[in-house]
C-alpha cells in the first residue's frame, strides 16, 4: 500500500515541476532565453496566495488574484527587462534574468521580512480506502496538473495563436515574414508561464504551507532540470521529465538510505541523461552549420 | 628571465597586474610595519579569492565561450578536501607551517582539477545551456554530499574546522597564489593553446577544420579553471577557519558570473576590477546598512546589473553607447584595427607575386608594428 501512497505523491509532485517545467521550456522554445527569474514568479504566486487568504479566506479568489497578478507581473518583466534584450547575447539575456530574480526576491524579503509565513488552508480529511491513505490536496494537485496539461496541449495545437506559437519556436524571422507579431507571441508566451507559475505556487504551498523569499528557488531550479531531462523546448518533453523527476523524488524520500542525497540524485539524473541524449529524452538536435 | 609573456602587447594591457603585486608589497610591509586591523585583513583576503574565482572563471567563459554556473562546486571541493588535509597534517607538520598550506592549497586545487577532467570530458559534449545545467547540477550534488557527510569525515551540516593558520601572514600566501594564478592565466591565453582556446570560442566547426583538437582544449581550459576555483576555495576556508556547504550553492556560482560579466566578458583586467569593487562594496555596504536595511543592498545590487546590462547589450542602445563610450576618452588615437600596411616605397619595383601578397597582407592584429606609422591608410576591407 505504502507503494501506492508513494507513487501518488510522486505523480503530485511531478504535476507540480512539469507545471513550472512548461514555463521555462515554452519560454525557452519560443524566446530563446532561459528565464532564470521564473521560479521567482512561484514565489510572487505563493506571496498573493498568502495575502488574499487572509483578506478574503477563500482559497479560489486568491487563486485566481494571484494568477492575475503573476500574469501581470511575468508580462512587465518581459517587457521592460527582456524585450529590449532581443538580438543580444543569450549570456547577457541570462544575466539579466539572474538580475530580475534578485530583484524579485529582495522586494519580497522588504514587504514580507524574511521570517517565513504560514498560510492556513481548510483542513480536510485524509481519504481512506482500505488501508490506503490519500491527502485530498495531493489529489486535487494531481487532477488539476492534468488538466492544465491537456487544456495547453490542446491550446497549442488548435488555436491560431497556439500555432504562431509552434511556428515561432520553429523558425523566428519565417513567422516573422508571414504575417505573425512574433512579439506578441512572446508576451503571451509570458503570460501563460506566469500563469503556470502561479497554480504551481498554490500546490506548492497546499504541500508546504510556510512561504519564504527563496520559495520559488529549489522548485524552479528543479522544475528547469526536469525541462533540460525532457528536451528544452518541447512541450511533451517538459511533462514528462516532470513527472519522472517528481517519480525519483517521492521513491528517493522513501528509502531512509538515500532520502538525505535526493537532491543530488535528481541532478545526477539529469547529467546521465544529458550524457545518453545530449539533447533531453524529446529534444531534437539541431544540426550546426559554419 | 622573462617572468610575463606579453607576447606583442604593450606592457599597459597589464595594469591590473601589476598594480596587484604592487598592492602585496605595500599591504606586505604595512602588516609588517606598522600591523593591519584584522577586518582589513580579512576583507584582503575576500577580495583576492572573489578576483582568483573570476579570473578562473573567466577562462570558461570569457575565453572557451561556455557557460558554467558550477564554478562554487569546485571551490567547495577544494575547500573541503584542501581544509581537511590541511588538519589532518597538521600535528605533524606543526602550526602556521607554510609547507602545510601550500601543500593543502596544491591538493585541494588538484582535486578541484581532477573533477574538472572528469565532469568536463563527457560533460564538454554538451553546448551552451546544457552545459550550464550541468554544470549547475554537479554544484548542487558536490554541495549535497557534503551536507549529509559524517561530523568525523568533513563535519556535515555543522561545517569544517579547518586550521588557523597566522592571519598576520596569510594574506601574503592568497597575494602569492593570485599573482601565480594571474601569470597561468594570462600566458595560457597568450599562448599557441590560448588562441585555439579563444579560437573554439568565436567558431567550433571552423576550429576543428583547422585542426584544432577541440576536446583537449576544452578540457585544458575547463580543469585550469576548475583547478584556480579549488585554489581559492582553499584560501577560503583558510581565511573563515571553517567550510560551510550551504556556502557553495548555484547562488554563489552566479555571484561569480555577475561578477565576470560586469567586469567584461573576456577580460582579464575586467574580472579583477570588477570582482575586487564588488566585494569591497558588498562588504561595506553590510557594514552601513545594518538590520532592516540590509536588503536594500541586495535590491540596489539587482537594478544596478539589470541596468547596467541593458544599457550595454541592447541592440536599440546601440547609438547612444557609442556617442558616451568611456574608452573613447581616455584613448582618443584608437585606430582601425584592420589596417592596410603602408610601405610606399616598395612601389618602385614591380611587385612579384610573393611580394605582392606582403602589401595586401591585412594585417589584423592591434599592431604594435605600425606604431611609427604616423599616417596610416585606413582599410577599407
Amino acid at each position: 500500500m505504502e507503494i501506492i501512497t508513494t507513487l501518488i505523491n510522486g505523480l503530485s509532485i511531478g504535476g507540480i515541476y512539469a507545471m513550472i517545467a512548461l514555463g521555462y521550456t515554452m519560454v525557452y522554445g519560443i524566446a530563446k532565453m532561459l528565464n532564470f527569474a521564473h521560479g521567482d514568479i512561484i514565489m510572487v504566486g505563493g506571496y498573493t496566495i498568502y495575502v488574499f487568504m487572509n483578506i478574503t479566506g477563500h482559497p479560489l479568489i486568491a487563486v485566481a488574484v494571484a494568477v492575475v497578478f503573476c500574469v501581470l507581473i511575468g508580462v512587465t518583466i518581459e517587457k521592460v527587462a527582456y524585450k529590449p534584450l532581443r538580438g543580444a547575447s543569450p549570456l547577457a539575456v541570462l544575466i539579466t534574468a539572474i538580475g530580475v530574480s534578485y530583484l524579485l526576491q529582495s522586494l519580497a524579503q522588504i514587504i514580507f521580512g524574511s521570517a517565513p509565513k504560514m498560510v492556513q488552508f481548510p483542513d480536510i480529511k485524509p481519504i481512506q480506502i482500505g488501508s490506503l491513505k490519500i491527502q485530498v490536496y495531493t489529489l486535487i494537485t494531481l487532477v488539476a496538473s492534468i488538466i492544465v496539461m491537456v487544456l495547453l496541449t490542446l491550446f497549442v495545437k488548435y488555436t491560431n495563436i497556439g500555432r504562431a506559437m509552434l511556428a515561432t519556436s520553429e523558425d523566428r524571422s519565417a513567422t516573422e515574414l508571414m504575417g505573425i507579431n512574433v512579439n506578441s507571441v512572446i508576451t503571451i508566451t509570458f503570460a501563460i508561464g506566469s500563469a503556470l507559475a502561479a497554480l504551481a505556487g498554490l500546490f506548492y504551498l497546499l504541500k508546504a504551507p510556510n512561504i519564504s523569499n527563496t520559495f520559488g528557488s529549489m522548485p524552479g531550479i528543479k522544475a528547469f532540470t526536469a525541462a533540460v531531462i525532457g528536451g528544452i523546448g518541447s512541450i511533451p518533453g517538459a511533462m514528462l521529465g516532470g513527472i519522472l523527476l517528481g517519480m525519483v523524488e517521492a521513491i528517493s524520500y522513501n528509502i531512509p538510505a538515500i532520502a538525505p542525497y535526493t537532491d543530488a540524485i535528481e541532478f545526477l539524473i539529469l547529467i546521465v541523461i544529458l550524457l545518453v541524449k545530449p539533447a533531453g529524452i524529446l529534444g531534437k538536435r539541431r544540426r550546426e552549420k559554419v | 628571465m622573462k617572468i610575463f609573456h606579453f607576447g606583442r602587447k604593450s606592457l599597459s594591457h597589464y595594469y591590473s597586474t601589476f598594480a596587484i603585486i604592487i598592492a602585496a608589497i605595500v599591504f606586505f610591509v604595512l602588516s609588517i610595519s606598522i600591523g593591519l586591523e584584522k577586518s582589513t585583513i580579512f576583507l584582503l583576503e575576500k577580495v583576492i579569492i572573489a578576483v582568483i574565482l573570476a579570473v578562473s572563471l573567466n577562462l570558461v567563459v570569457g575565453f572557451l565561450g561556455e557557460l558554467s554556473l558550477g564554478h562554487a562546486g569546485f571551490m567547495c571541493l577544494g575547500a573541503y578536501l584542501g581544509g581537511k588535509f590541511a588538519t589532518i597534517v597538521e600535528p605533524t607538520l606543526g602550526k602556521d607551517s607554510p609547507l602545510n598550506l601550500v601543500l593543502s592549497i596544491l591538493i585541494g586545487g588538484a582535486v578541484a582539477a581532477i573533477f574538472g577532467l572528469v565532469i568536463g570530458l563527457p560533460a564538454l559534449r554538451l553546448k551552451g545551456d546544457y552545459l550550464a545545467i550541468v554544470t549547475l547540477g554537479f554544484g548542487e550534488i558536490v554541495k549535497s554530499v557534503f551536507q549529509n557527510t559524517t561530523r568525523e569525515s568533513f563535519g556535515g551540516a555543522l561545517g569544517l574546522e579547518t586550521p588557523r593558520f597566522n592571519k598576520d601572514y596569510l594574506f601574503i600566501y592568497c597575494f602569492g597564489a593570485l599573482i601565480i594564478s594571474l601569470w597561468v592565466s594570462i600566458n595560457l591565453i597568450n599562448s599557441k593553446h590560448g588562441r585555439a582556446i579563444t579560437s573554439i570560442r568565436d567558431n567550433e566547426i571552423a576550429a576543428r577544420a583547422t585542426g584544432i583538437n577541440v576536446t583537449k582544449y576544452k578540457l585544458l581550459a575547463f580543469t585550469v579553471s576548475s583547478f584556480f576555483a579549488g585554489v581559492a576555495g582553499v584560501l577560503y576556508s583558510f581565511s573563515n577557519y571553517n567550510v560551510q556547504s550551504s556556502k557553495f550553492g548555484y547562488n554563489y556560482s552566479i555571484e561569480i558570473l555577475v561578477m565576470v560579466v560586469l567586469g567584461g566578458i573576456g577580460s582579464i583586467n575586467g574580472s579583477i576590477i570588477a570582482a575586487a569593487l564588488i566585494t569591497f562594496i558588498n562588504t561595506e555596504l553590510a557594514q552601513i546598512l545594518t538590520g532592516n536595511l540590509a536588503v536594500l543592498q541586495n535590491l540596489f545590487y539587482a537594478i544596478i546589473l539589470i541596468v547596467i546590462v541593458i544599457y550595454g547589450n541592447s541592440p536599440a542602445l546601440a547609438g547612444i553607447r557609442e556617442k558616451y563610450d568611456p574608452s573613447k576618452l581616455f584613448d582618443k588615437k584608437r585606430k582601425d584595427p584592420s589596417t592596410i600596411k603602408k610601405d610606399d616605397a616598395k612601389w618602385n619595383k614591380i611587385p612579384t607575386k610573393i611580394a605582392m601578397d606582403e602589401l595586401l597582407s591585412v594585417d589584423v592584429s592591434n599592431s604594435d608594428d605600425n606604431e611609427n606609422d604616423t599616417n596610416n591608410t585606413k582599410g577599407g576591407n
